[in-house]
């Protein structure tokens, strides 16, 4: 059935209204406290750890997403654990309490499709994570400049961006899988603990359970097969395709994401430890990258399904 | 009478291939402020949110200012107000931004939608709180928010559920009285309630709902003559001679009573003061006193569910 109009007639006006609702929100307060207090706490400890060992590094920048010291991780370990619960703040009520405050009904009486509301909802969300990542990727780097007092080269700085973007991509994945709970469920607190639950799984259960899972699934006796088993398995978590990404933009000397099997005649040539063109990272990552975007597309399709079925009534 | 503005024929809604709405019938004319009655679950709901487009329709057609909401439902939603069953609004906006939201989604330019907001809120007597957070209003005041909001919207059609569900009488009242007002604009209106007396007051015709299905459709009176087998009571106070007789005599009067020195009571099928009137005149009669009384709402409401399921009668009655 063919229907009248443009389902994005009041996109803009649902997007700027969850953006205000959003931006101004005490849990956005918070989240961004905690945000720039990781920035600050994970970038001086970096920066000590880098003017200590690696000086004469010509990535130095990047050492600021990537140095840990311990018992602080690096600062890209710690986006890969704040990111997600960000955006399930933003998602987790995202519709449900359209449903709680009885407002879904009055809303959809106006002259517009639900698709409006929904897609209004996540692209509010991503635009307002957009906006605090690009805050402390900023933060970073110019508490980077400071600090270090070297200024970065267009490869780092370019590698910088695309470790920001890669981790919108990730976000997106997390305020889908929060959207689309705050479809399911009609109560906020089960949608966000549901969710909260799957952070937890993939974040600090599916690492250690996906090789068991995987091995036990394929049976063979070929390193290889199994190798690329576990890791196909642990993939299937966006914390996994993260880190994978991340790790390799952010590392020019990193020219893999799996077991290497070399060659001698392989070797010639071959500068141990030269880093990689940038096209050449992003190659190799561009499956994780696609993963994470294919990922937000998915989980928010399923919750745009569920949610023009749903009755409106209360 | 104005031509229809909505029409439904043999309206079906299923969930799960359970019938809650079982093929109703039912037009409304342009300008009437017609009401829904009915027990809860009996689908009242239902066939407003398919008269809205928020219901998909199992089978049956409807059309909303002639057109189709299942396939037209953004043209039929601008011109039509809904105020839902305990309306929400965002707590944390002002009424007039929560109006603000709304007029833009409608696609008012800025200063119409200013004018508008401007004169809604004073329409509904909430002109001191246009800065004030929702959160802090009433539920009254949330009600008459939501009809400013079909004020704002420069709706034709005002489709209102259960809207003095929880209000006190005052506010009651008040509702009622923008209700009024609605018509007296041009609007038509759709209303579902459980307060008889109130709906009675305003609702120019009225469908009994039971089940799924209109038991019941027309106006008070004609509702009254097919459930209670009566209509009218008249009351007359007059002094003269012979007036008993006399207005025995006029047209749709069933039976006269006496109800004390000079009264009587008349039960007739329809309003019948001017023919009285003219009676106790024609009689040389002197006409001290004429009233009218309408069958009660409660009454035929009451009465039909009994009739229908004697078992559950007390419960139904609202």
């Amino acid at each position: 059935m063919q229907r009248e109009g443009s389902p994005w007639q009041g996109l803009g006006v649902v997007i700027s209204k969850e953006l205000a609702d959003q931006v101004t929100s005490i849990r956005m307060f918070v989240l961004e406290l905690l945000v720039v207090l990781v920035a600050i706490v994970t970038v001086s400890f970096a920066t000590e750890q880098v003017k200590q060992t690696t000086a004469e590094d010509p990535f130095l920048l990047l050492r600021l997403f990537t140095t840990s010291q311990d018992p602080i991780p690096s600062f890209f370990t710690f986006l890969s654990l704040l990111l997600p619960l960000i955006a399930i703040a933003l998602g987790f009520d995202s519709v449900n309490s359209e449903h709680s405050r009885r407002t879904l009904s009055r809303i959809l009486a106006q002259p517009i499709y639900r698709d409006a509301l929904l897609f209004g909802k996540f692209i509010a969300g991503l635009i307002t994570i957009s906006i605090s990542l690009v805050v402390l990727w900023l933060l970073v780097i110019g508490l980077g400049l400071l600090q270090l007092g070297v200024p970065p080269s267009f490869d780092e700085v370019a590698r910088a961006f695309i470790f920001l973007l890669v981790a919108i991509a990730y976000a997106g994945v997390w305020l889908a899988l929060a959207l689309l709970f705050s479809i399911v469920f009609r109560s906020a607190a089960t949608a966000a603990l549901v969710t909260l639950g799957l952070w937890f799984l993939f974040t600090l259960i599916w690492p250690l359970i996906a090789p068991r899972i995987a091995l036990s699934l394929v049976q063979s006796d070929d390193l290889n097969t199994l190798v690329f088993a576990a890791q196909t398995a642990a993939r299937l978590s966006p914390v996994t395709l993260f880190n994978e990404a991340s790790s390799l933009i952010l590392d020019p000397s990193a020219r893999t994401l799996g077991p290497i099997y070399l060659y001698l005649p392989q070797l010639q040539g071959a500068v141990l430890g030269a880093p990689l063109p940038i096209d050449q990272s992003l190659l190799i990552v561009w499956p994780q990258i696609v993963g994470l975007i294919a990922g937000s597309i998915l989980l928010f399709v399923i919750g745009y399904i569920v949610f023009q079925r749903q009755e409106v009534r209360a | 009478m104005s031509e229809n503005v909505i029409e439904a024929r043999d309206l079906t809604k299923r969930y799960s291939g359970v019938a809650v709405v079982k093929g109703i019938s039912f037009a409304i004319a342009g300008g009437e402020i017609f009401g829904l009655l009915g027990p809860n679950g009996a689908g009242k709901t239902t066939t407003i949110l398919m008269l809205l487009g928020l219901s998909d329709i199992s089978s049956g057609q409807v059309r909303v200012l002639g057109r189709d909401p299942a396939r037209e439902p953004l043209a039929v939603k601008r011109w039509v107000g809904y105020l839902p069953d305990q309306v929400g609004f965002y707590d944390n906006l002002t009424a007039a931004d929560n109006l603000r939201y709304t007029a833009r989604l409608i696609g008012l330019g800025r200063d119409e939608r200013e004018q508008r907001i401007k004169e809604a809120l004073v329409h509904v007597g909430l002109a001191d709180v246009t800065d004030k957070r929702v959160l802090t209003f009433s539920r009254g005041m949330r009600q008459r928010l939501g009809l400013a909001e079909i004020l704002m919207k420069d709706a034709k059609i005002a489709i209102l559920d259960e809207p003095t569900s929880g209000l006190d009488p005052q506010a009651t009242i008040e509702l009622l009285e923008i209700i009024r007002e609605l018509k007296h604009r041009g609007v038509t209106v759709m209303l579902s309630s459980h307060l008889l007396d109130r709906v009675q007051s305003v609702c120019d015709r009225v469908a009994l709902f039971s089940e799924g299905n209109i038991a019941l459709m027309g106006t008070v009176g004609e509702l009254g003559r097919q459930v209670l087998g009566g209509g009218f009571n008249v009351e007359v106070e007059a002094q003269g001679q012979g007036l008993a007789e006399r207005l025995a005599a006029v047209p749709g009067v069933m039976k006269v009573e006496a109800a004390g020195p000079d009264r009587w009571r008349l039960a007739s099928d329809r309003d019948v003061r001017p023919e009285a009137a003219a009676a106790v005149v024609a009689a040389g009669g002197r006409l001290l006193r004429l009233s009218v009384e309408e069958p009660s709402l409660e009454a035929i409401y009451t009465r039909y569910f009994q009739s229908v399921s004697p078992q559950t009668g007390g419960r139904h009655a609202a």
